[in-house]
């Protein structure tokens, strides 16, 4: 167990190199000064301009740079945002809560959802069932999430009315952030309406979010069922004479879950990506929005750092699931 | 009385992409209470789907037909599915080939056995864990306590075995179905398999229904044997008489094969080809293409399952008696076969 986890955490390494020097190279590449830009329409005094890029160490070679940021995120330090000044790592956990928000209510809803619309397409294999599934699923999959975002947005808050078309929260009510998460925050605050108010904020972002994760784990509890249901051990639970709920649920499923859990493990990453997008339509004061008005601003420093704590944040995810196939399989569990 | 199991006319069809195969074709099969019935015959000649399809556990696409599927007298194809699964696992019970994949990965077999006694006894759960205890206890499983919490990769194949076996018999059941228990396993290890089967069978009195293709464990454990060939019943004999002599060449030629019956030969007998699939099914004797003994009338009549001259059930037109086809008649098309056989 020990040495799975020494090996899990040294491949981490790689990848940690990997995604700082791409994100450091990939900004760079963006044309645009973020200096000038923050200096706006007006223009800069050249001596100023100067004096700045020495400061935020523009002036030097890319390659020292990068030496130099390496450094400084290996002491923990990953700078301030050119924008606000304020530290990334601060700006980074106060927006942080409300993309976890979001991501774990869109995959509450992909497994809600997915999960049994997969073992159902399973178990009727080759019925209406199965073919409805399936074709909504891969609709679902192929969907772009801007436009499939807007098209939820014109039916239900602008025709119909039934959802708030961005933000987190009515306006009409304000309290202290305590947790950052809106749902928790809003019960806390003891405001009459408050809590509903986050709920139907919630609902439109996590369905868009959720889509994909959704069409992925269905596709992929069904075919997990459809192999397990082959299998002898889903015969001799038959053959005890146990209900059919039973052996599905509890002996077929247990063993088809499996894979599935590592598809979601994955989703993680796909969530995150996925947030950036969504919280951009629905104006989500998420890690996402915070992410793409930086590119906007050309904020090296919250760049590099927002992507870095979001790479860090899959892997740390895609560990756990790792640890979490042992919790499962007794199989991986056992073997030394 | 009315006997135990009784099955009258039995098909499986399977439907698949070239039309339905019938690997079950008319099977009439009674077993009496505490009887021990072996079922022989090569691979794909229906032994183990027709006592699957008497276990209901045919699926899609397969399709089961009988005139009559009685237990103890009760209508097994007028139940519903739940009324059949109060049967089923308590009063019938199966134990499969292959002991490791037939159990659950992901549970330890003392939830699995202890599942068993759950749905069709109920009781304290303590009372189910003692019960268990006893049970691996009774099929030779050291410390059978400490053994209720392995999962099924920590044990080996025969410990498997035991525990489906314990499994089968936890609920006291009055038929158990064995499909190649020992196939899978080991020649020193099928021997204790086959001796703990038969023990079982002996100190509860409950019948036990043999599967195999093993002719030697047949002539071992069971007291009445049917030979079976690509989904039909061809013989029906009790085990002395069977080995004895032989009424269907198929049988015959399944005894030869064996290396007992073989001495002073330098080769072991075969049977030549093999079991006809969906797409080559001969019409007449489905055993013709390979019987020694074949007439034109083979080819031409399919012959039923009715006792011959000795009183033996024998689906043959020729039934052999001492190794020797009779009834024939004179001048039949293709004459007589060649045949190398001594006396």
């Amino acid at each position: 167990m020990i040495r799975f986890l020494v090996t899990k955490i040294a491949l981490l390494i790689p990848t940690f190199v990997g995604v700082t020097l791409l994100t450091f190279a990939m900004i760079r590449l963006i044309p645009g000064d973020p200096i000038l830009l923050l200096a706006g329409e007006r223009g800069i005094d050249p001596d100023r301009y100067a004096e700045l890029r020495t400061q935020y160490g523009f002036d030097k070679p890319l390659l020292i740079q990068y030496g130099n940021y390496i450094v400084d995120v290996l002491q923990g330090d990953l700078g301030r945002s050119i924008v606000t000044k304020k530290p990334v790592l601060t700006e980074f956990l106060t927006l942080f809560p409300a993309t976890i928000e979001l991501s774990l209510c869109a995959m509450i809803f992909a497994v809600l959802v997915g999960l049994p619309v997969g073992i159902i397409a399973g178990v009727r294999r080759g019925t209406i069932w199965d073919h409805s599934v399936m074709g909504v699923s891969l609709t679902g999959y192929s969907m772009p999430i801007f436009w499939w975002g807007l098209l939820l947005i014109i039916l239900f808050s602008v025709n119909l009315g039934w959802t708030p078309v961005s933000g987190r929260i009515s306006l009409l009510y304000y309290f202290d952030s305590v947790t950052g998460f809106m749902l928790i925050d809003s019960l806390l605050s003891g405001q009459e309406g408050a809590f509903r108010s986050a709920v139907s904020h919630l609902i439109l972002p996590s369905i868009v979010l959720g889509t994909i994760p959704l069409a992925v784990i269905a596709r992929m509890t069904r075919s997990s069922m459809l192999e397990v249901l082959n299998e002898d051990y889903v015969r001799t639970a038959r053959a005890k004479g146990l209900p059919p709920v039973r052996v599905i649920g509890l002996h077929a499923l247990r063993n088809a879950l499996i894979p599935v859990v590592t598809v979601i493990g994955l989703q993680v990453g796909v969530l995150l990506a996925g947030a950036i997008l969504t919280e951009t339509i629905f104006s989500w004061p998420g890690i996402g929005k915070w992410l793409i008005e930086s590119v906007h601003r050309r904020d090296y420093p919250a760049l590099q750092g927002g992507i870095l704590l979001v790479a860090i944040v899959v892997m740390l995810v895609n560990l756990s699931v790792d640890l979490l196939y042992g919790l499962i399989n007794p199989r991986i569990r056992h073997r030394r | 009385m009315a006997a135990l199991v009784e099955i009258r006319n039995l098909s499986v069809e399977f439907q698949t992409a070239r039309g339905s195969f019938r690997a079950v074709d008319g099977i009439d099969l009674t077993i009496e209470a505490g009887e021990v019935v072996g079922i022989v015959g090569e691979s794909g000649s229906g032994k183990s789907v027709s006592m699957l399809a008497l276990m209901g556990l045919i699926v899609w696409p397969g399709k089961v037909q009988a005139d009559r599927l009685t237990f103890d007298g009760h209508d097994l194809l007028a139940m519903t599915p739940a009324q059949r699964r109060r049967i089923i696992g308590k009063d019938i019970a199966m134990v499969f080939q292959e002991p490791i994949t037939s159990l659950n990965p992901c549970f330890t077999v003392g939830f699995q056995i202890m599942e068993t006694l759950a749905v069709h006894e109920g009781g304290s759960r303590a009372d189910r864990r003692r019960r268990t205890v006893e049970l691996l206890g009774q099929v030779g499983i050291p410390a059978p306590e400490s053994r209720l919490s392995s999962f099924p990769h920590q044990l080996s194949g025969g410990m498997n075995q035991r525990v489906m076996i314990a499994m089968a018999i936890a609920c006291n059941p009055r038929l158990l179905i064995a499909d190649e228990p020992t196939t899978a396993l080991d020649v020193t290890i099928q021997a204790q398999i086959l001796d703990l089967l038969v023990n079982l069978q002996q100190d509860r009195g409950m019948a036990l229904t043999l599967i195999t293709h093993d002719m030697g464990v047949v002539a071992e454990t069971a007291e009445r044997v049917i030979v079976m060939y690509a989904g039909q019943q061809v013989e029906e004999q009790p085990v002395d008489a069977l080995f004895a002599n032989p009424a269907h060449p198929y049988t015959a030629a399944l005894l030869d094969a064996l290396p007992e019956r073989s001495a002073g030969r330098r080769r072991l007998a075969t049977i030549p080809g093999v079991v006809p699939g969906i797409e080559d099914r001969p019409r007449g004797c489905l055993f013709h293409p390979r019987c020694r003994f074949a007439e034109q009338r083979c080819v031409d009549e399919q012959p039923l399952l009715v006792p011959d001259a000795r009183g033996r059930f024998v689906r043959c037109h020729y039934a052999l008696v001492d190794g020797e086809p009779t009834n024939k008649e004179p001048g039949s098309i293709r004459g007589e076969p060649q045949r190398e056989t001594t006396p």
